[in-house]
């Protein structure tokens, strides 16, 4: 039996091994990038093996974090893809502004760069008193990052371009305080976000929203989950709410995908389909 | 020889020259699969149009979830990393810069190399930086064969350099050599 064989039997007994032992479930994930991340983890590990992985594991309780995070990666950007930000702000939050109340679900939110650059758009279109964000991720320890908000400096350059670039009214700095090393996002911001944890694969509806985000969350599910997760989406969205993937995600392959609507292609923001008719459109 | 199924490209600085010398000179008859990884700026989201227009096959950028094409050049998307699943499908995936580069050529080379094995060929052309060594070697290690541009015909020599200093290759050639030894590697003496 050749390497790339034995390597996804290996891979199989770890996935069944942290199912059994800690119930978290990566049995749909897509496999060639879940394998690339326990690759990653074995080396960081200095694990010669998968099996060897698997058995710290199974035997060692502070490995699970660990491993948790090897295997969930919680990268992120503010206003990543600004066109799409821009496309939020001129397109969809005019929408938006006729709710007495708004409800905003950000599922895979990771150290929460999204969710501070949501609150931003939504401070300065002057939403934000009237709106409630649910930052969730299947990781708590990427959630109690994102809950303080706090990034590496050199990244600040990148982002206040992109914040001009989607249309940023003041200035990035005006949000945060840098110092040398660190950038703190002003806490302010967070006053209407809930984080919590929840898990796409295995978790149920919670709130009724008019905007869910899920960007670059999707990418990494197999056809079967991913479209868990959309028909989770759909049963979570008021009528012809809206919904923003990440920019390169395809749904084709989801037979749920038909519920929603293009809203802007390009920008991957789509629309739930109240009528049949409306699909036909 | 295994009749190869696909051809894996790499390159970073003076590659979209180097691309467009190589796509155009390929022979139509080609049914294997290419998948191409170009370092560029996000703004570089015209490379398919202007790679389009010199290739002789048809040039597409790989979508998640879609099937690899026989006979298409597929070119990994600004912004994500680019994968094979062993369905003949492609992945994206987000995950953090590999050698200052997302897409990675070393990612999309070990994911081709594990699916394709010894029906694979690895093309490093030119580039400045090491990105794609690791993922040749692993490519020469499933036995798949190893073409890079000499670094002394190449616009910028790190990459083909580091190429041949981690993995070796199979074929160390100029550039308007490549296109052929492709042609000749992928049809025999049809
Ligand atoms: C690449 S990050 C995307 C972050 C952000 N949305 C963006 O696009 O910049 C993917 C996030 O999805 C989370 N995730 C992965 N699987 C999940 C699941 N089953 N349920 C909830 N979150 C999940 C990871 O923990 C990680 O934080």
């Amino acid at each position: 039996m050749d390497a790339p064989e034995l390597d996804s039997i290996e891979m199989e007994l770890f996935v069944q091994a942290l199912q059994k032992r800690h119930g978290h479930d990566f049995t749909q994930y897509a496999p060639a990038s879940l394998k690339r991340r326990v690759h990653l983890l074995v080396d960081q590990l200095e694990c010669k093996t998968i099996t060897g992985l698997t058995e710290r594991m199974l035997h060692e309780p502070a490995m699970l974090p660990r491993v948790l995070e090897g295997l969930t990666v919680p990268m992120s950007d503010m206003f990543r893809d600004p066109a799409m930000f821009l496309a939020l702000r001129e397109q969809v939050f005019p929408l938006l502004a006729s709710y007495p109340q708004i409800n905003i679900w950000q599922a895979g939110c990771a150290h929460g760069q999204e969710v501070y650059s949501l609150a931003i758009l939504l401070e300065e279109a002057g939403l934000y008193e009237r709106t409630q964000i649910f930052a969730t991720d299947l990781s708590d320890r990427a959630l109690q990052r994102a809950s303080e908000g706090i990034y590496p400096a050199q990244e600040a350059q990148q982002w206040s371009r992109n914040y001009q670039a989607a249309g940023g009214r003041r200035s990035l700095a005006d949000y945060c305080s840098a110092g040398y090393k660190l950038l703190k996002l002003n806490q302010r911001l967070r006053r209407n976000v809930t984080f919590a944890v929840h898990n796409l694969a295995t978790d149920g509806v919670f709130c009724e929203a008019h905007l869910i985000l899920c960007r670059n969350v999707l990418i990494y599910f197999s056809n079967t989950l991913q479209n868990r997760a959309l028909s989770l989406f759909r049963d979570s969205l008021v009528r012809a709410g809206f919904l923003c993937l990440g920019v390169r995600e395809n749904i084709d392959r989801s037979p749920i995908a038909q519920a929603f609507v293009p809203f802007s292609e390009p920008q991957r923001i789509y629309r739930l389909a109240s009528h049949l008719d409306d699909i036909a459109e | 020889m295994t009749t190869p199924a696909a051809i894996a490209i790499g390159c970073s600085a003076g590659g979209v020259d180097a691309l467009m010398t190589l796509l155009g000179a390929l022979d139509a008859r080609l049914r294997q699969s290419v998948l191409v990884c170009c370092h560029r700026s996000d703004a570089m989201d015209i490379l398919g149009d202007v790679l389009g227009r010199m290739s002789v096959l048809p040039v597409i950028e790989a979508v998640e979830r879609q099937p690899v094409q026989a006979g298409v050049v597929h070119l990994a998307p600004s912004g994500y990393h680019l994968l094979v699943e062993s369905d003949l499908h492609f992945a994206l995936s987000a995950d953090p810069r590999v050698n200052y580069s997302r897409p990675s050529i070393d990612v999309l080379f070990c994911s081709a190399a594990e699916v394709w094995r010894q029906a694979l060929i690895g093309v490093i052309l030119t580039g400045a930086n090491a990105d794609g060594a690791a993922g040749l070697q692993r490519i020469r290690e499933l036995g798949g064969v190893a073409i890079v541009q000499s670094p002394t015909d190449a616009e910028a020599t790190a990459m083909p350099q580091a190429a041949l200093d981690m993995a070796g290759a199979d074929y160390c050639l100029p550039l308007p050599d490549i296109a052929p030894l492709l042609n000749r590697l992928c049809l025999g003496s049809l």
